[in-house]
């Protein structure tokens, strides 16, 4: 599979959110208001692809020469929620802005699966260094689409006429049914 | 027993909490996959919970979230093991959502609200109530995203490795109508979870109004 071939897939058809259910939580929780969205986009594509850098080299070696590969589950947690801390730090003392747009988003993303399993995807797959920072990039960037068209569509659902037991996360889940079937090759 | 009836029908980690919604959609297209994940969530919890309510004095305040994550992956990655080594072909098809119960909002939430202030006793149970509840849930949509899907029901596929049992059953004969396999894809998780969410809010509003 060619580099831009796995990344248009990773990206779109099949989207972390969509297809592999991962960042379901922060998918449902953070995209009622469409500034949120991008906030919560761009923290998760960030920490995404900075963890895969460090867990694929730790996981390579580390892990595979010391024969502990085992402990990954462990390991990447560990490694995911010092990421997450470290770009807090980093992004508080020297980026001012950006504290105001990403800072309440990046302290939740710690335990975000978006992020663990894309990590395990990487070694699971077994992709080259090149290939695993395509597919992080690309995974990263299909959950902010979504998450960002997704945004979009419940402000305008605000103000629709919806029964009321459907109010909430039902008709939310309904909403992400439907763009599944778009983003899927279920044409 | 009224903290187990809590967990399964108040606090229901799927239609109540809304906790943990990426397994309950990932592995819910078959039965047998969904009743082992909830299974597999009751045995992390039971561990955790108890481990977490014996330990709870010795941990200061501050660092008491990274250690019940540890806690919960070591417990985790015991049982990945476990699987892989008796189930094979069911270690399989949970995949990556075996290892994603480390990072489960259920079980961090429960060690955190229940089993870092309350007694052994009240954890377990707790672990019991929320685990069943979980178990109850996956497993109604998994036979409804199965029989509407693929037309049968799979008690016993990947599992039968170890218990040496073999069931799939066909539900309907033959017809133009079922199998609807969207069911089976990612699409149809979503639709089935909103469905049902949105009968349980009508029968709740329905029991308020006859209040």
């Amino acid at each position: 599979m060619s580099l831009f071939q796995l990344f248009i897939t990773s990206m779109l058809t099949e989207n972390i959110v969509l297809t592999k259910f991962l960042g379901i939580c922060p998918f449902i929780g953070t995209s009622k208001k469409e500034s949120g969205a991008i906030g919560m986009g761009i923290s998760v594509t960030v920490v995404i692809v900075l963890s895969s850098i460090i867990t694929y080299l730790l996981y390579n070696y580390v892990l595979v020469p010391t024969n502990t590969t085992y402990l990954k589950t462990l390991l990447f947690v560990l490694v995911i929620a010092s990421t997450v801390q470290l770009l807090e730090r980093i992004i508080k003392h020297h980026f001012k802005q950006l504290d105001h747009l990403l800072g309440i988003f990046l302290p939740l993303i710690a335990t975000n699966c978006a992020v663990l399993g894309t990590t395990l995807l990487n070694v699971n797959n077994g992709y080259s260094f090149i290939e695993m920072i395509v597919f992080s990039l690309g995974s990263g960037l299909g959950f902010a689409l979504v998450i960002y068209i997704f945004s979009t569509i419940r402000e305008r659902m605000e103000f629709a006429n919806i029964p009321k037991c459907f109010k909430g996360a039902p008709i939310a889940l309904i909403t992400a049914s439907i763009m599944a079937l778009v983003f899927s090759r279920f044409f | 027993m009224k903290t187990i009836k809590n967990g399964i029908f108040n606090e229901n980690p799927t239609f109540v909490l809304m906790l943990g919604l990426c397994p309950t959609l990932a592995v819910t297209n078959t039965f047998e996959g969904a009743y082992v994940m909830g299974l597999c969530v009751l045995t992390v919890l039971l561990i955790t919970n108890f481990i977490v309510s014996i330990i709870k004095k010795l941990i200061p305040e501050n660092v008491k979230i990274p250690v019940y994550i540890l806690l919960i992956t070591t417990a985790v990655t015991a049982l990945d093991l476990l699987l892989k080594q008796y189930v094979p072909a069911l270690h399989e098809t949970l995949g990556i959502y075996l290892p994603l119960i480390a990072v489960n909002c259920i079980v961090l939430g429960r060690a955190l609200s229940v089993a870092s202030v309350s007694s052994v006793g009240k954890s377990l149970l707790d672990a019991i109530g929320i685990g069943l509840g979980f178990t109850l849930s996956l497993s109604l949509l998994g036979l409804f995203r199965e029989v509407l899907g693929a037309n049968t029901i799979t008690v016993m596929d990947g599992i039968s490795s170890f218990t040496g049992y073999h069931a799939v059953f066909q539900v309907f004969p033959e017809n133009s109508i079922i199998p609807m396999t969207i069911f089976q894809k990612p699409a149809g998780a979503f639709l089935t979870l909103g469905l049902f969410l949105a009968f349980f809010n009508y029968i709740k509003e329905k029991r308020g109004a006859a209040k």
